[in-house]
Parts: structure tokens; sequence; C-alpha cells
């Protein structure tokens, strides 16, 4: 059964009910005691995100300061359910601008259960996409993108529209100045031994686009995937143009995105909705260029003091730069004083964290900066464990730089008025997991 | 922008509900308003506001959708309450269920499923008929989900309308959404229905099948679900539904996916070309592998579910060990079902990667992480044999850096190697003789005792190191001392010299005359006797082969495996148990296991030592092997009436399932000694029937700052003779752990005289606290026998030859009897039987037949309306005496 849901409820960190909302008969209204004295009050909570309790199960997900928590009694579909869950916490997010936590919910509540009782029936998932929710489910506080026109508040065609075969485009649209925003963001998560070999290393892509296009606008977009630009050049039975392509190891779309005709053509074709979306996210794990190396050296002098050494390499071009550049270099508990000394940026001992924070604002490319510290420790007699020492973590931003050397070669744009567009393309590389043992 | 909303939670000093009244009544709209925003404010927060029904329902006719909304939110928790009240809101439901605005109409239709009375169901046929046939397709996909509703309050009368064929009319909708509520509407009748309803022909397969396209995500998944138990005809059809069903693979939702891999998994089946199947693992892998950058939530159902596909299809994830690796942030639930499936893929190709990991994570911070990690290498070297060195080897390397619970597990995992493995490693037991002293956990001291003793030819000191465990035995748990009493034993058939003879004179004497476990008492009278008549039969016993573990890593039997694949991305997939086991209508049936945090970890360890054989190594999980007579091969160990048998325990081992970590659990179970009570000793029990016998179902929770052992049970004289059958089996309660036990019971033992009563009085003992009684209420229900169900011939001779002074009734005012099955479907789970059902004017009749203990037979007769308050229960059996207790039973079987 795709069932995902018999009753959703909206908790604080203490257990306070901020939202319940029943969908079926099969669970009793006490259920959330049985989460709270079960899971909350229990050192099981984070343990385990699906938990049987008597004859329901729970499946709960904490987001900022709010546990949202789903109970079945049935043999639900718990993947349906966590990414209900998480749709509906992105929806809420839309409609309330950005927060989702204690405050937002209990400023909107009112709103929160007329939106659950849309997204949702009988325990079935409905239609979700805040663009279409936002035509008939409006409030005084929320702007919908046509409040403008207060006037015309029922929107006559609503209903045509949530269940419409485009179930996530209005019709109707007119923009003056018709523009498409590509951002191709990539994060590269990477796991180093300490003697410097690459354990796991991988990209995951994704595309945001943001339209403002008029009509119902048919767009395709064009990469430099080798799969891709293969299956074109068989089509237009010429040869590929020589340049780099890249091999994706998979790739997911919104549901705007034609599956069946990906499958055979390999292209990405699509009736966008309005505004910002996820057009794509993709995976990459062979010919990664890493934006940057680390060269850490560590050494234990006897009990009480310990050397830190860490070089970092940016290996992208000469001409860029990263900006928010932030190296964790963990430290022990025990330590009770630091010294040190860095070519650039600056560095702080944090103990909330245990570690040596080193932040360089702007790092440009072929450089490597280096931070030499040392490191007092308290000794203690007790410590029976040698200290286990964390991974080294990075956090960073390089503009206009692609782990993967991913490109957009093309972005077509067709609507029966023939209208141009223009279309805007940006690339940044982020840090996802960067970890380096040492 | 947010709005100001919180301001509806805050409360007034006056009285709230008569402010809140006079609000709702209010002539002002925003009063009205604001105040029904207020009465759910104070429902969501668990006031009952059922009090103020009337009032808000007169708030419904309003033009504000808003308001119209709030109310109807407000009904869907209240009308139950108040069933009377809600047939005041039918008007203005079959009135908005008509309104020009659709979705108002949705809206009225939706509402009106979710309120489950009676009455109301009544009003709402009609308007369901014109709505499933609207022409408003957000009106129509919101009715036929309705019928799934309706179906679940009342099935004949959906039958009976005809609504059925309307919502299988709707398959063939132009509108996507609509096709798709409507399968998981009929998909979900037909789960809850015995009779064919919605059948999957090629024909409908081929419909859903491309309106997939153009479906929503979700209505993607409902298909996809309902589709995939489609059996398709032959490997052809299989290879054209795969084939249109793999696009799906590339969608972001993570349920459109797994939903996809489960349908592809099915037809594959099917499949007999190799290329295709290639083919196939080949393209499933990739989306697999991105479901690990979603959420750490679904990350977890992901890697549950991987874990059953790999252990189908290892070839599909074969090359992508890698991105199992664990990452330092991970949530822990996230690393362990990594580990798990990093075990399952590990191959000679890539043991070296995977070792340098698990060594890495052995040095983490968390214990039960690390312990597992330690664990995982053991049984890749199990798994392995190539590898099995190099595994030995990371192994000794961990006991060197002396991190106590590491070196413990290492122990453990090398008592294992060893049994895989005879005469190849035993080099390295002076190792793990210098670690002796750091062992203070029962299972790796164990371990360490059954080497020792294993191996005691080749250990020039082994009597002296075992002598240093005998100091402390009185004190040592009961895992420990087993198996120093099998190890001693060893020792002295090893090397029968004066110093072991003396140590197993003492051993001997302390598990026989200095105990209290009837285990070990038995274990130790075997030895004894063995001994004492004839050494060399004990050596062929004592010292025979040992059966060759097995690697457990592929652990799930085959069919079970099957019935999980078919659940891809539901609960059960997630478990790894079949629907029914946590699925129940009734909820005497629930079952799980106590430790299912990480349900197959411990599972699947406890299984690396399938049989018991003489003198086998405790295993890895909490079992207490000397169920298992050590004289007898297991094979034999089935129940034989002789002297050994008794004095082996036999009979109670072979009706409790003492290896089965699975104790059952169900409904929590009640309170009866509290921890402030028992010093932080907290014990919940009850009586509960399973398999044919009466068992106290209880669970121990040490809350206290000590460990706790050497539980003890007795119970007092009691109307039923409710007596213990056997030891109560709890191991030692480390603080802050619990423990479950079910405890086999037998009556008429201990009789009381006196007046009947259903108190059972228990006295509970340990080794660290005093005494501890409670009272607890004797269950009726658990006496009702299996073999109750009578033929209606019998039932009516039955009832004849009773005279009728043995007759009793009593009236249950307040029980509704809702479902007639599910009533049923109750009392047939407790042992009481339907016969028949008759009518008589407008009160339906039941009977129903139950047996009480020695054969008494209890004849039971319902009278009620069906849905209406007041049931008259009348009786007959030959020991009216136990009428009370009988309807006790049958009224709370009835209330639950």
């Amino acid at each position: 059964m795709p069932v995902a849901a018999s009753a959703v409820y909206f908790l604080n960190l203490r257990g306070d009910v901020l939202i319940n909302r029943l969908y079926r008969d099969d669970v009793g209204g006490n259920m959330v005691d049985a989460f709270r004295t079960h899971i909350m009050q229990t050192k099981e909570l984070g343990t385990c995100p699906v938990k049987q309790i008597g004859g329901c199960s729970f499946f709960y997900m904490r987001i900022s300061n709010v546990y949202i928590v789903i109970v079945v009694s049935t043999n639900a579909n718990v993947a349906c359910a966590f990414k209900f869950v998480v749709e509906a916490v992105a929806l809420f997010k839309s409609y309330f601008g950005g927060a989702f936590d204690e405050d937002a919910i209990r400023n909107n509540f009112v709103l929160i259960y007329e939106l659950l009782d849309e997204i949702m029936d009988f325990g079935y998932p409905q239609n979700l996409s805040p663009e279409i929710l936002k035509l008939y489910i409006t409030q005084e506080g929320v702007r919908s993108p046509f409040s403008s026109k207060a006037s015309e508040r029922p929107v006559p065609n609503a209903t045509l529209q949530v269940t419409g075969a485009v179930g996530w485009r209005r019709e109707g649209l007119v923009y003056k100045k018709n523009e498409v925003f590509l951002d191709i963001v990539e994060s590269v998560n990477l796991l180093m031994s300490s003697k410097g070999v690459v354990l796991r290393c991988d990209v995951t892509g994704k595309i945001l686009m943001k339209c403002f296009l008029s009509g119902m606008p048919d767009l395709k977009l064009g990469l430099n995937d080798k799969i891709g630009l293969e299956k074109e050049s068989q089509l237009k039975s010429r040869p590929t143009k020589s340049g780099k392509t890249i091999e994706l190891d998979d790739v997911t779309f919104h549901q705007c995105v034609n599956l069946t005709r990906f499958n055979s053509e390999k292209t990405v074709s699509f009736v966008p909705p309005d505004g910002e979306f996820e057009l794509m996210k993709y995976r990459i794990t062979e010919g990664v260029n890493l934006p940057f190396k680390v060269l850490p050296t560590i050494k234990e002098l006897g009990r009480t003091r310990m050397e830190v050494n860490v070089k970092v390499k940016s290996v992208f071009g000469a001409k860029m730069f990263a900006l928010g550049v932030v190296v964790k270099i963990p430290v022990p508990k025990q330590t009770a004083k630091t010294s040190f000394t860095v070519t650039s940026g600056r560095a702080k001992y944090n103990a909330a964290i245990d570690c040596l924070v080193w932040k360089i604002r702007k790092f440009p490319g072929q450089t490597e900066p280096t931070l030499s510290a040392e490191i007092e420790l308290i000794s203690t007699m007790t410590e029976k464990k040698s200290w286990t020492r964390p991974p080294i973590q990075m956090e960073f931003q390089v503009p206009m730089f692609t782990a993967s050397g991913l490109r957009v070669r093309f972005l077509k744009v067709w609507e029966k008025s023939g209208y141009n567009t223009v279309e805007w393309v940006r690339y940044i590389t982020k840090a996802g997991s960067y970890e380096i043992r040492c | 922008m947010s709005r100001n909303d919180s301001k509806y939670f805050s409360t007034t000093k006056k009285g709230e509900i008569p402010e809140l009244k006079e609000e709702l009544n209010s002539q002002y709209k925003d009063k009205r308003k604001d105040a029904v925003k207020k009465v759910i404010a104070a429902m969501t927060v668990g006031k009952d506001v059922s009090s103020l029904f009337t009032d808000v329902v007169n708030c419904m006719q309003t033009e504000n959708l808003e308001l119209k909304k709030l109310v109807y939110l407000y009904l869907i928790n209240y009308a139950k309450s108040q069933p009377d009240l809600a047939i005041l809101a039918v008007n203005t439901f079959v009135k908005d269920s008509q309104d020009p605005n659709p979705l108002i109409r949705a809206l009225a239709v939706r509402t009106m499923g979710c309120i489950r009375v009676d009455k109301i169901t009544e009003y709402l046929c009609d308007p369901l008929q014109r709505c499933l046939k609207d022409d408003d397709p957000y009106v129509r996909k919101t009715a036929a989900i309705c019928v799934a509703k309706l179906y679940d309050i009342n099935a004949e009368l959906v039958e009976d309308r005809g609504f059925l064929e309307s919502l299988k009319d709707l398959i063939s909708d132009n509108n996507p959404m609509v096709v798709a509520n409507a399968v998981a509407a009929l998909a979900e009748i037909q789960d809850n229905s015995t009779r064919p309803i919605f059948e999957i022909t090629s024909h409908t397969l081929s419909k859903l099948l491309t309106a997939l396209n153009e479906c929503t995500e979700w209505g993607q998944v409902f298909i996809l679900d309902a589709l995939s138990r489609y059996k398709a005809a032959d490997a052809r059809e299989a290879e054209n539904i795969v084939e249109r069903v793999t696009p799906r693979l590339q969608h972001a939702n993570c349920a459109v996916v797994l939903s996809a891999v489960k349908m592809i998994l099915q037809q594959m089946e099917l499949i007999t070309s190799t290329d295709v199947v290639r083919n196939l693992c080949k393209k499933m892998a990739p989306p697999l592998v991105t479901l690990l950058s979603a959420e750490p939530e679904i990350q977890y159902v992901a890697l549950r579910n991987i874990n059953l596909i790999v252990q189908r299809r290892p070839t599909i994830l074969a090359h992508e060990i890698k991105v199992f690796f664990c990452k330092y942030n991970d949530p822990i639930y996230v690393k362990m079902e990594k580990l798990e499936i990093m075990i399952k893929l590990a191959s000679d190709r890539n043991i070296d990667q995977v070792l340098l990991e698990f060594k890495e994570y052995a040095t983490e911070v968390d214990v039960d992480f690390v312990r597992k990690a330690v664990r995982a290498i053991g049984r890749c070297a199990i798994k392995l044999e190539r590898a099995a060195e190099r595994c030995i080897s990371v192994l000794l390397e961990l006991i060197k850096i002396k991190v106590n619970y590491v070196v413990q597990e290492a122990i453990i995992v090398i008592k294992d190697i060893f049994r895989r493995y005879p005469n190849t490693y035993e080099s390295i037991i002076a190792t793990l003789c210098e670690s002796l002293d750091t062992l203070d956990e029962p299972e790796a001291k164990a371990s360490m005792i059954w080497i020792i003793g294993e191996y005691a030819e080749r250990i020039d000191n082994a009597d002296e190191l075992l002598e240093s465990f005998l100091e402390s035995f009185p004190e040592e748990p009961a895992l420990v001392q087993l198996q120093l009493l099998t190890a001693t034993v060893k020792l002295f058939l090893k090397k029968p010299t004066e110093g072991p003879q003396q140590m197993i004179q003492v051993v001997l004497n302390n598990a026989t005359m200095e105990t209290d476990n009837p285990d070990l008492r038995d274990r130790a009278y075997i030895y004894w006797r063995l001994l004492s008549t004839d050494p060399e039969a004990a050596k062929d016993v004592v010292l025979a082969e040992k059966p060759v573990i097995t690697d457990d890593s592929n652990n799930l039997d085959p069919s079970l495996l099957d019935e999980l694949l078919v659940n891809i991305a539901t609960l059960s997939s997630v478990y790894h148990k079949p629907p029914e086991a946590f699925v129940t209508r009734t909820l005497a049936s629930a079952q799980k296991t106590e430790d299912d945090d990480y349900p197959d970890g411990s599972e699947s360890e406890s299984s690396v030592n399938p049989a018991n054989g003489p003198g086998s190594p405790p295993t890895s999980s909490y079992t207490i092997p000397a169920s298992v007579a050590p004289a007898s091969p297991p094979s034999a160990a089935a129940p034989v009436p002789d002297l050994l048998g008794d004095l082996m325990g036999m009979d109670n081992s072979s009706i409790v399932p003492l290896d089965q970590p699975a104790a059952p659990s169900g409904p929590p179970l009640p309170v009866v000694l509290p921890a402030s009570t028992g010093q932080g000793l907290q014990i919940s029990a009850q009586l509960t029937r399973r398999d044919g016998q009466v068992f106290y179902n209880m669970l121990f929770e040490n809350n206290s700052q000590v460990p706790l052992d050497g539980f003890m049970i007795q119970f007092n004289k009691n109307t039923f003779g409710l007596a213990a059958a056997g030891a109560l089996q709890v191991p030692q309660l480390q603080p802050g752990t619990s423990a479950r036990t079910l405890l086999p019971m037998v009556m008429f033992q201990n009789m009381s005289q006196g007046p009947p009563s259903s108190v059972l009085q228990v006295a509970l003992k340990n080794n660290q606290q005093p005494v501890w009684y409670f009272n607890d209420k004797i269950l009726f229900q658990a006496f009702f026998t299996e073999d109750g169900r009578m033929e209606r011939a019998a039932f009516l001779e039955t009832w004849r030859s009773l005279p009728d002074s043995n007759e009793v009734s009593k009236d249950f005012p307040a029980i509704v009897i809702g479902g007639v099955d599910a009533t049923v479907e109750r009392l047939a789970a407790s042992n009481i039987f339907f016969i028949a059902k008759r009518k008589n004017a407008n009160q339906d009749v039941f009977y129903f037949s139950a047996k009480l203990p020695r054969g008494i037979p209890l004849l039971i007769e319902l009278t009620t309306v069906v849905g209406n308050a007041g049931i008259k229960c009348a009786i007959k059996t030959p020991s009216p005496e136990m009428s009370t207790f009988i309807f006790e039973a049958i009224e709370s079987l009835l209330r639950s």
C-alpha cells in the first residue's frame, strides 16, 4: 500500500504538540504520548528514524527545532512518507518565506492545517507543488504571486491546474522580459586517508533554474555529457565535436522532465515550472578535479604537547579564487593553550567543537598557505583511551569552477509566440563532506 | 511575511470554555473566526473542546472558505464523540457538495469521508455518487479516495451502491491524477478484501503504464506499487514492462525510484536472457547509489532496502563498495547499515580496502559502532577464507591498542574464527592471553574461557589460567559459569593430572550445591555422571568434533527474502519482517523483537554458531547453550520423557524457545512494580497465551545504579492455581538496560481456597535487592484454550444439555460493536469462536463458543444492535462460578 501516514504530528523539542492531523482512524489520538515516552525521553532518540511501538510504527525527522512525526499501523511506504515530509517542509518554507521552526509553525498554524488538508488525503500524498497551491490557498499574510491583483482572488481554473497534465505550471503567464537563469552547483565529497590516498571522491551536482518565461514554453537543455553527445552525433550522423566530455554516473530529474524521452533520445526536455526549481541532480565519480589538496602533519610530542602543520594547496587556475574557505583541524579535548602562525587568513581555537578553525576569505588559485601551531595539553592521569583523531574538514566555494568539468552547451526555448529569451549561466563548486583523515 | 497566529494559543484567566462559547456566538464575523481559531489551537494542544460542538457547527454556514475549513477540521476530530450532534452538519455538507466552486465541492466530500459516524455515512452516498461523475477532475480525484474511506467504514454499503464499478471506470479517466487516486483506492480496497475486486489484466497494465508518464510523482508511486504485484505471463511481457518502467529510475523522488526498482526486480525473476538481466542490474546501480545523497532518514530506508537487494542480486552493487564507506558525520543508524552492507559486498578483490576502513572505524568514538566494526572484521574472516589471515592480523593490531571494549569484542570474534578454521591460527592464543585481566564482560570472558578449554593441551599454563577464573565462580553470570564448567571438564579430560582433578571437584561442587541455576546444575550433574561412570564416553561426548560454522552474512531465508522484495520501500523492507509480523488488527498477536534497533545485527551473529554442539562456545547473542543437553547431539534433543530429559529441563526448553532473542511484545505491558517502589527496578507484566500455553510476559527494566542478577519468582496461592512451570530466565541486567522474558505457567498447582479472586500475588527477588511483592490482575482471556471451536450441532446440544441455572447474563451498556468481522476476528484471536448469527427483530444475536482449561465448555450469546451502544451478554457453562471473570474478559475483548 502506498499509504504514507495515518497521522502527522509536529512537536517541539520538549514534546509539546504544535500541529496534529489525523488522516486515518487506525491509530489512536494518544499515539503522540507513546512517541514521547518511548522515543523522545529515552536515549533511543536519534538512534533510528523508524521505530515500532506496540502496534504502531513511527517515522520521525528533526527539522531545526521541530520534530515531524508520522504514525502508521499498516505496512506503509516509508520512502514515500519521508519524501512527503521533506517536500512538505519545502512547501511550508516557501509559504513562510524561508524559516521553518517552532515560531513559524505557531504563527501560521491555521495555514498549516489548511495545507495539510490539501497535500494529503487519507494518507495518500497529493499535489505538493508550491507553485500551484499558492493559486488557491492564500492567506492574508502570505503573498501569492498575484496577490497584487487582489480582485482576482478565487482563481477560476485553479482546480484544473492542480490536476492538469502540467501540474506544476499555470497558464497565462506573461513576462515583459523573458529570462532564464541557470546555476550549476556542485558539491565535492572527498575522503582522503592520512597518507594522501583518495578513498572516496565524488561530485553531486544540481542544476537550479529560475524561469521568467511567458506562456507554455518547451525547453531543451544540452550538456557536455558523453552519452548525450554520442546520441546526438548518432542522430545527426556527424562526428562528435572535440572537447571534454563528462561521464555522468547517474541523473535524476524534476518531475517536469519527460523521462521516457530522456531514455530514448538522451535529451533533457521539459516544460518548466514558473520561478525557481531544481531541474536535475547528477553524480560523477570519474575524473573529478579536486580544487584543494591538504597536507597535514600532526606530531604528538609526549603527553602534553602537539605540533600541527597543515598546508592547503589550491589546484585550480591562477586567475580564479575560492571564497569562504574554512579548514577545521581537530585537536584533543584537553587542549589548554594554542599558539599558531598562518601565512594567510586567520586562525582561532574553538573549544566548543575542539578544533582549530582557520578561515581564508579569498583564496587565489595555485597558492599554498600554511598553518603551523603548537598545542599544549592538560596532562590527565585518567585518560585511558588514546585520542581518536577525527578527520580535518574543509568548507569552500569556488565560483566559475566545476569539479566535474560539466558545461552547459545550449538551452533552447520554444514557445508558440516565438519570443526571444535571455539565458544566464553560472557555475559554482562547494565542499560537500570534504574530509582528510590525519 | 508571516502571520501572528500564536496569540490564539495564549489563555485567559477567566474560564476558557465559556468565554469561547460567547465569542463563537458573537454577531461579528471576525470575532467568530478568531474564536474558531482559538478552538483549533486548544484542540491542538490536547484540551478537550468537544463541549463547544454545537457552537462551532453553527459557524459552518459561511462564505469564508478559511473559516469553513477550520470548522471542518474541528468536525473531523470531534464528530465521533458527538454522533447525535454531528447530524446537524449534514445539511451544510450536502449543500456544499453542490456548490458551484469545485474546491468547496471537493472539500465537502473529502471531509464527510473522514467523519466516521454511521448516520453521516448514509448521507454521504448521494453526494459521492455525484462527485465521482463531476466535470471537474479535482472533485473526481477527491471522490476516488473517498470511496476508499467509505469502504473502511462500511464495505457493504460501497458494494451495494455500486461505487466499486464507478471507481473502476475512473481508471480510464482522461485525467492522470484521477487515475492515480482511483488506483490507490482500489489497491487499498483489494488489500482489505478477500474477494477479487481489482484484478490487473494486461489491458489495465498497459493503460496504467501509459498514465505513468503524465502522473504527478506521488501518482507514479501509487501506480507502480499497485502494478508490482502483477505477474507477467512470460519473459517477453516482463521485458516489455521493465522497458517502460526503467525511465522512472531517473526520477528525483526517492519513492518513485524505489517503487520502480521493486517492480523491475519482480519482473526480472521471469526474464531468462542473461544479457537483459545484466543490463538491468547495470541500470539499477546508479539510482540506488544516488539515494545515498538524500536526507539521512531516506538514506536509512534506502540502505535497509539495498541490504535486501544485494542478497538477491549481489552483482548490482559489487563494484560500488566505496560509496558505503562511512562519513565521519553520518548519523549512527546510517553508519551501522553501511557497515552491514560493506560486509555483504566484501570480496577477495576489495578486502584490503575494506579492512583499512574497518580499522579506521574501530578507533572512532561511538562504542556501539566500534564494536560492530570489530565484529565486521571477524565476519569477513569467516566469509572469505583467503582473507582470514589478514583479518586476524588487523584484529591483533587492534588488540594491541588496548582499548578495553575493542579487545573484548575482538576476542569474541576470534573465538568464532577458531571455530571456522580449526587448527589454523592457534599461534595467536598467547597474544590473547595477555589481555586476560582486562576482560570484564560476560560474553568476552566466556569466549576466552572457551578458547582456553578447547586448546588446553596447547596452552602450557591452561590450568593456572582457568584457576584464576574459578576464584570468582559463584559471582560470575550464568554464561561464564557454564563455560567455566565445560572448559574445566575439557581440561581434565585432556590433562587428567592432579591439578585439574582438584579443580573439577571444586567446580562440580560449586555448580551442583551452591547455585540456583537449574541449567548449570543439570549440566554439572551430567558431566559428573559421565565422568564417574565412563570417562572414555565422556571424552567422546565432550571432546567430539564440532560442526564447522559458516558465513552468515546472507542470512535471510530465501522465501522471506522473496516476500520482503515484494515489499520494497515499505515498512516491511525496513524491519526485514513480513507485514503480518507487525501489522495487526488484533493486538494479541503483535510481535516484535526486543532489540530491534539493528534487528539483523544480533540475530545474524547468533547464527554464527548454528549448532550448539558438545561444549560449544557461548554464542554471540545472549543465548544460554545449556538448554541443549551436552550429552545428546542436537538432533536427538527432542523431548525424551526419561530421567535425563527431566534432569536437563528438556520439557521446559521445548516449550520456551530460549534461544530466540525475539521476545513477544505487543502493546506495552502494564507496570506492576514501578521503579519508585522497586529501588530502580521496574517490572511490567501480564498473562498472555501463546501457542497453546499460558505465559507470564514480563519486562524488567533496571533503572538503578547496579547490575541486577539472580532473579527468582514465586506466585502465591491463587484461585486458578497458577504457578511457574520453569525457572525465570533473566540475564544479568546492567544499569539502564531491560530484558523481556516469557515465563511458562501451569494451572491448578497451588489453588487457594476461599472466594474466587482475580488477584495474582507475586514475589520476586534478586541477588542485590530485598524481595519485592506485587499484585497483578489475572487476565482471564489467557485461559481460553485453542480447541474451543464447536460445530453448530454440538453447540446446540451442549446448550440444551446444560440446566438453565447455569445461564448467567450481564449488560455492557457502553460498548459498541462497530464492524462485525473485526469483532469476530478479534474474539477468535483470543480463542472465542464464532458459531452463528441471527436477527431478532432489529437486534443481532451472535453465538460464540470457547473452552476453559480442563475442557470445560463455555457458550456465549451476544445481543446487540450493530453500531449502537449496549450489548447483552449471556453465558452458559458448567462452571458458572467463573462468570464474573468471564464477563470481565469478554468485556475487555469487546472494548479493545
